[in-house]
């Protein structure tokens, strides 16, 4: 691991400009992502900005907006009456992440800017896009199970990436249409959650399309008719502490038997999280059946780019549709 | 006879003598141990499979601050024990141990070729960051599907005619071709590692220039002395080697591995005490790995189910440099009741480093393909599984033709099978359900040889009449020290809490290392016949003097005068190894539920039954048992080692990728024993129980997976896209 710096800044302020005027500092907060990638020699800040103390970690709700500070540890979100109240989709999808110990450890904003899990970028004796644009992609031919199906971009082969966000918690965020409070050097921004993730293509080594300096600060969850009809389905190799093979965040708003709109967010399949604007489309204003839902299933996996070895996830996706589709409609 | 473990009163059974130690922290392991002026080693180890290093690049890793040396093959002072390396460099022949630092070649990506050595592990881990290395590459071959037909006959067993690998046919050789009903298959195992918690590590001491002092993790004490002392070239007694607390290791241990000799190396180098820990990455390629092995299994019935011939055929993974043989296809030779067996065994060299036995080594592997295979046979007959095993229950050892010294499968059977609840299953595939889940029931068989080994015991009573059991013994985990201390206290009839036992020492009486479920057998006698010696001498001792009635141990000491009083006592295997066929035997039960919608399939109950004669402390014994089932578990529906055969390298490199199970992967494991003693094994009456409690396991999980889904999965590991 390379020698760094460590500094606990006073404030917010503070804690921007350290990063914003250093070639080479990072923010740290929960650390379990960023000390992986330090000690396996695949980020070497000089300087490491510890925001842990900032007062970042408050959830709140103020005119129906829930607001869910960054440096709040997934564990308490999880836990939280408002969030259990209101979004029992994010409760669900939280719990199904990593494990107990990390999830009492991960900040808000940390989740959403994980690395990758793809192997290839963990091991530098191996060629990778992400970490050295120009070097190629391993993963396109070679083992490529848990691989992006969705958003592939085979244009430049030194600019390709097929790998897939892990996150959980932000599946559901995005089904929830969640957007992000992000401050800098220039104030305070908002964007939608999604605006978040850079598609591979141009630049795949920078995931995030963040500005130097700048720091996530709070995620916010408008006021949400997704309820009660939502569920949170997730596959993996073994029952606990995987990531997801493919995940599904599924969430209706129901009037009585007819679905008035739909949020779909796919987890373990792109990039970022992956809405289904066609399928969501498709289902508002129908009434709930088996039918229905597995025409949605069909189309769920339309323009599904499989490689030699996540074939399956094709088939998957299908099923984890349908199957979370009955769940939140309440008729499996 | 029948025991059933009630966790709530373990009467016979004592706690562990090292778990507060354990679980408090306070028990030092390897890497633990402190030392002033400590150096820390870090391993740079080659990413390409074959080829050799045309440069190495060390000037500004050198000049991080810190940084002692850089070793590799262009500096190193050199093992003795390896001799000179030729030049040109030539390649090691077949059975040469892999010799670290030793020239430029390259047999497998992930071998150690630098190591750098630092003040602290910080600066060497940066520092070997920036060392460059370049190489010329060679093609190299490690996709083991892609080179079957390279599989061949060791050389070695060809020359030796006892060897078990060789050819084997008894009976009819065109039995196959006359049985009424038959199956043919192949089933796969792919590479899996061991994987312990605790990873491989080692500080090495010189305490002069001839004298060796390691703190190691590894499975033998004894054997890692005497490799030590072959390597260094300096005599045996001088090297010591300790390794009192092992956090798990399944057969990695067994033996001494590069990292550890370029650790002495180092401390010899700088003379200066030197600590190397392997990275969980590293775990891939420097302590071995269950071979990657294909089985073609062929077995013919009547219409009864009586086997009327079994082919089975085995290639297994080897390195270009060693063979490793395992028992893959052995156990089709004796498990069942049939006449006309006949099996091969072949090998298969890769560009990887070479495997080495992990826990039920062949047996695991080659029962899931035989009790697999049986299962596909069962079914077709329309027999239930369980009923097909006891038509072909031998009461006889077939191959060697002898009695069997002890066998109680059959009470396994029935225990497991009543606890189970076996008989509410139903014969058809997918025909029974609950909540949206396919539910499966399967069972396995298991057996696992015999294995004891000369083994000494030193026991010391002291004036105030508490006990010190010793031996160089080992605990990776079962609890030896517990059940040591469980013999002892019976054969002597005092308090456990008044014995000690001490092992991981190799100034201790010799012993030999724990692998191959030896253990229990080998050591535990040799502690029972020192025990029993010592008793000899006290009666005797107390018969010669007044009032021998009520005196005490210590009270006979006091009257003799004697500070202490010592045995050492040696216990052997005798004509009885001629005379009968000694295995383990047991079996497995388990449901499994399988999702049709996501592939997923989860164990929900496991009972697990074994023979291995008496059982010496039941809280232990039951811990292993489970251990078992659960790296089963492990290896039927998650382990794997994926290689990306374009590099020649593992992308399962760390536990993100490479799953063993975690909690809420394992349900509730009932653990039976027969719990009868084998009086002809050994003088304890116990077998061994670390291995048979893997072996079967998977082929329990597929078997029931078949029966829940009518998908055969005859290629481990059972994943989501192999079901859905």
């Amino acid at each position: 691991m390379k020698p760094f710096l460590y500094i606990r800044p006073k404030n917010l302020k503070e804690a921007i400009d350290a990063v914003s005027f250093h070639p080479q500092a990072s923010f740290i907060a929960g650390g379990t992502n960023l000390l992986d990638l330090m000690k396996r020699g695949l980020a070497f800040p000089e300087k490491l900005v510890d925001i842990n103390h900032l007062p970042l970690k408050k959830i709140e709700q103020k005119r129906g907006i829930l607001r869910i500070g960054a440096l709040a540890l997934n564990s308490d979100v999880a836990r939280h009456k408002l969030v259990n109240d209101q979004h029992p989709l994010l409760v669900q999808a939280i719990n199904e992440g990593a494990s107990g110990q990390l999830r009492n450890m991960a900040t808000t904003g940390g989740n959403l800017l994980q690395q990758t899990r793809c192997p290839y970028f963990y091991d530098t004796a191996f060629p990778c896009n992400r970490r050295q644009p120009g070097s190629g992609c391993s993963a396109v031919n070679g083992i490529n199970r848990h691989h992006a199906i969705f958003g592939v971009d085979e244009g430049d082969p030194d600019q390709s990436c097929i790998a897939v966000h892990s996150s959980d918690m932000s599946v559901a965020l995005v089904a929830l249409d969640a957007e992000i409070v992000i401050a800098g050097q220039n104030g305070e921004r908002k964007v939608p959650l999604t605006g978040l993730y850079r598609a591979p293509g141009n630049r795949p080594n920078l995931s995030a399309n963040l500005d130097k300096g700048e720091l996530i600060t709070a995620v916010e969850i408008p006021d949400s008719r997704y309820g009660k009809n939502v569920h949170y389905l997730k596959v993996r190799d073994r029952a606990s502490y995987a990531f997801a093979l493919v995940s599904a965040a599924v969430a209706l708003d129901m009037r009585g038997n007819s679905i008035s709109s739909a949020s779909i967010s796919l987890g373990g399949v792109a990039y970022m999280p992956w809405r289904l604007p066609t399928v969501e489309k498709f289902l508002t204003g129908q009434p709930a059946n088996d039918a229905l839902f597995k025409q949605a299933a069909d189309m769920s996996v339309a323009g599904a780019r499989p490689f030699k070895h996540n074939a399956y996830k094709v088939k998957l996706v299908r099923n984890v549709i349908y199957e979370s589709l009955k769940t939140a409609a309440g008729i499996a | 006879m029948i025991k059933q473990i009630d966790t709530t009163s373990e009467n016979n059974s004592l706690d562990r003598v090292d778990g507060r130690v354990k679980v408090t922290g306070t028990a030092t392991y390897s890497a633990e141990y402190s030392f002033a002026n400590l150096v820390h080693a870090v391993l740079i180890t080659s990413t390409i499979a074959k080829g050799h290093i045309t440069q190495i690049d060390s000037k500004e890793a050198e000049t991080i601050s810190g940084v002692l040396a850089i070793v590799s093959h262009l500096n190193s002072p050199g093992v003795p024990g390896y001799g000179t390396a030729k030049q040109p460099p030539e390649r090691a022949g077949m059975g040469t141990s892999f010799r670290v630092f030793y020239d430029s070649l390259i047999y497998f990506s992930g071998q150690p070729i630098a190591m750098v050595l630092a003040e602290t592990l910080e600066q060497a881990n940066y520092a070997a960051s920036l060392v460059k290395v370049t190489y010329h590459i060679e093609k190299h071959q490690t996709n083991f599907e892609e080179n079957l037909s390279k599989a061949y006959i060791s050389p070695g067993v060809l020359r030796n005619k006892n060897s078990p690998f060789q050819d084997y046919i008894r009976g009819d050789r065109d039995a196959l071709d006359k049985s009424k009903f038959k199956i043919e298959a192949t089933y796969t195992i792919p590479t899996q590692h061991h994987q312990p918690m605790e990873p491989h590590a080692i500080i090495a001491v010189w305490e002069a220039a001839d004298k060796l002092t390691v703190y190691d993790k590894n499975q033998g004490v004894k054997s890692a002395q005497g490799n030590l002392a072959q390597a260094f070239k300096i005599p045996r007694e001088n090297v010591k080697v300790n390794a009192q607390f092992i956090g798990g290791a399944f057969g990695s241990g067994i033996r001494v591995w590069p990292h550890t000799v370029a650790a002495v190396l180092a401390a010899k180098m700088l003379n200066r005490p030197v600590k190397l820990v392997l990275g969980r990455e590293l775990m891939f390629s420097s302590v071995g790995y269950r071979p990657y092995t294909v089985q073609k299994v062929s077995m013919g019935a009547d219409s009864d189910g009586l086997l009327t011939a079994i082919v089975h055929e085995g290639i297994g993974q080897t390195s270009s440099y060693e063979e490793h043989l395992e028992r893959t296809i052995l156990a089709s030779r004796v498990m069942y009741d049939c006449p006309n067996v006949s099996t091969k065994y072949r090998l298969l060299s890769l560009d990887a480093n070479t495997p080495t036995w992990m826990r039920g080594p062949g047996d695991a592997s080659g029962m899931f393909a035989l009790e697999c295979a049986l299962d596909e046979l069962a079914f077709d007959l329309k027999i239930d599984p369980l009923t097909m095993r006891l038509r072909n229950y031998a009461n006889h050892d077939l191959e060697r033709n002898l009695p069997w010294s002890a066998k109680g499968l059959k009470e396994c059977y029935e225990l497991g099978a009543e606890k189970f609840g076996w008989k509410n299953r139903s014969h058809e595939v997918r025909s029974m359900r609950k909540d949206g889940m396919l539910i499966g029931y399967g069972m396995a068989s298991s057996l696992y040889g015999f294995h004891r080994h000369p083994s000494k015991a030193r026991v010391v009573m002291l004036a105030n009449g508490t006990v010190i059991v010793q031996s160089a013994t080992m605990d990776i985990g079962p609890g030896t020290g517990t059940a040591m201390t469980s013999i002892a206290a019976r054969v002597l009839g005092i308090s456990p809490d008044k014995i000690r036992f001490e092992l991981g020492d190799s100034s201790l009486p010799d012993a030999p290392g724990q692998n191959g479920s030896s253990t229990i057998p080998s050591v535990g006698a040799a502690v029972h016949v020192a025990c029993e010696a010592l008793k000899k001498k006290l009666t005797e001792l107390g018969d010669a003097m007044p009032g021998s009635d009520t005196a005490s141990y210590a009270d006979i000491l006091k009257f003799h005068k004697l500070p202490e009083l010592e045995v050492t006592e040696e216990s052997r295997s005798g004509p009885e190894r001629d005379q009968y066929s000694m295995y383990s035997f047991g079996c497995h039960f388990v449901e499994v539920h399988v999702s049709l919608v996501t592939g997923e399939t989860r164990v929900k109950r496991v009972v697990t039954c074994a023979d291995v004669g008496k059982i010496i402390n039941y809280k232990t014994a039951r811990s292993q048992s489970i251990g078992g089932v659960v790296g089963g578990i492990g290896m039927a529906l998650m382990e794997e080692s994926v290689m990306d055969h374009r590099y020649g390298r593992y992308v399962t490199s760390d536990f993100a990728s490479y799953h063993i199970p975690v909690h809420s992967d394992i349900p509730q494991i009932d653990v039976l024993y027969v719990d009868k003693a084998d009086t002809l094994a050994n003088p304890i009456g116990a077998k061994g129980l670390g291995e048979i409690a893997i072996v079967g396991v998977a082929a329990a999980v597929a078997n029931a997976v078949f029966h829940a889904t009518g998908k055969r999965i005859r290629s481990l590991p059972i994943n989501v896209e192999k079901l859905i």
